[in-house]
């Protein structure tokens, strides 16, 4: 179903406020325009990683970044069609600030009529100055093909 | 290092990680061999009408696999208590859907340098041939200076 910009806003708080994951983690929308999305996560003390740093733990910032891919891929292609992740690979950087929130800015750079390619960003403050980068292929729902008749 | 010890350090990593308690995660010995277990519970869903486990989830308890058997590999001494190694990248493969049944997953370390160690993972469900998830990492060895 082919939505607008608006819709897509919609979307993207129902995806992190409906998805059971996405809201155990506390995943926030931010914004959503023409094959990006952005979501955040809050900080909080029992999805820290390492307790020695007191950092988010990778594993958080990794469903995050695919949660932020799925919604680019969802504002590049104007529906709501679901999508399943096919790889996705994280480089880590650094470790995130402690007891700062993250941000990850997805942004959806090609679409096929089966395959979307993203890459995305996790941050607290500037996304020239990433905690990780991700770069991803998923499948778009509706690209099997129809059975023969 | 005796198994005991092993499985001690174990058990007291998986109970340090804040992390590693929200998921649920827990995990048993044979030997050095570690197979990773993740019940499955409701706040790990990603897709309520298959209903199937989150990618993130998928992605994240294969890398805390990683983590935990490079973990209880280090010699105690030589692992200052509290540091962990280091994620540097990891190449995180979908293979099915994770359905809403018990997650395991097993680590295979491949190669341990002085400074970095590669890992490769496998996540599975009832059928360890038919693998649900796949991961393939780098890890910065604790032991390594920054």
């Amino acid at each position: 179903m082919k939505v607008d910009l608006e819709a897509l806003a919609a979307l993207g708080v129902r995806m992190v406020e409906m998805t059971p994951h996405a809201a155990a983690l506390g995943l926030k929308f931010v914004s959503v325009e023409a094959g990006v999305g952005v979501l955040k996560v809050p900080y909080r003390d029992d999805l820290v990683g390492d307790p020695a740093t007191g950092v988010l733990a990778g594993g958080v910032i990794t469903a995050l970044l695919d949660h932020a891919c799925g919604l680019a891929v969802k504002a590049a292609a104007f529906d709501t069609d679901p999508t399943a992740t096919l790889d996705l690979r994280i480089d880590y950087m650094r470790p995130a600030a402690p007891r700062r929130d993250v941000f990850a800015r997805a942004h959806c750079y090609k679409l096929t009529r089966t395959i979307a390619f993203v890459r995305a960003a996790a941050f607290e403050d500037d996304p020239d100055d990433p905690i990780a980068t991700a770069q991803a292929a998923f499948v778009r729902a509706g690209a099997a093909p129809k059975p023969a008749a | 290092m005796n198994a005991e010890t092993r499985s001690e350090r174990l058990a007291a990593l998986l109970a340090a990680v804040p992390y590693a308690r929200f998921l649920g995660m827990t995990a048993e010995l044979a030997g050095d061999e570690m197979t990773a277990i993740l019940p499955f519970s409701p706040h790990l869903v990603g897709n309520t009408q298959l209903p199937a486990l989150h990618g993130g989830v998928l992605g994240a308890f294969m890398e805390m696999t990683a983590v935990m058997q490079l973990s209880i590999r280090e010699p105690p001494e030589q692992a200052p208590r509290g540091r962990q190694p280091r994620t540097i990248d990891v190449t995180i493969e979908y293979l099915r859907p994770g359905r809403a049944l018990t997650l395991y997953a097993r680590a295979d370390v491949r190669k341990v340098g002085r400074r970095i160690a590669n890992v490769h993972v496998e996540a599975w469900q009832e059928t360890r041939s038919s693998p649900v998830a796949a991961l393939r990492g780098h890890f910065l060895l604790s032991l390594a200076a920054p």
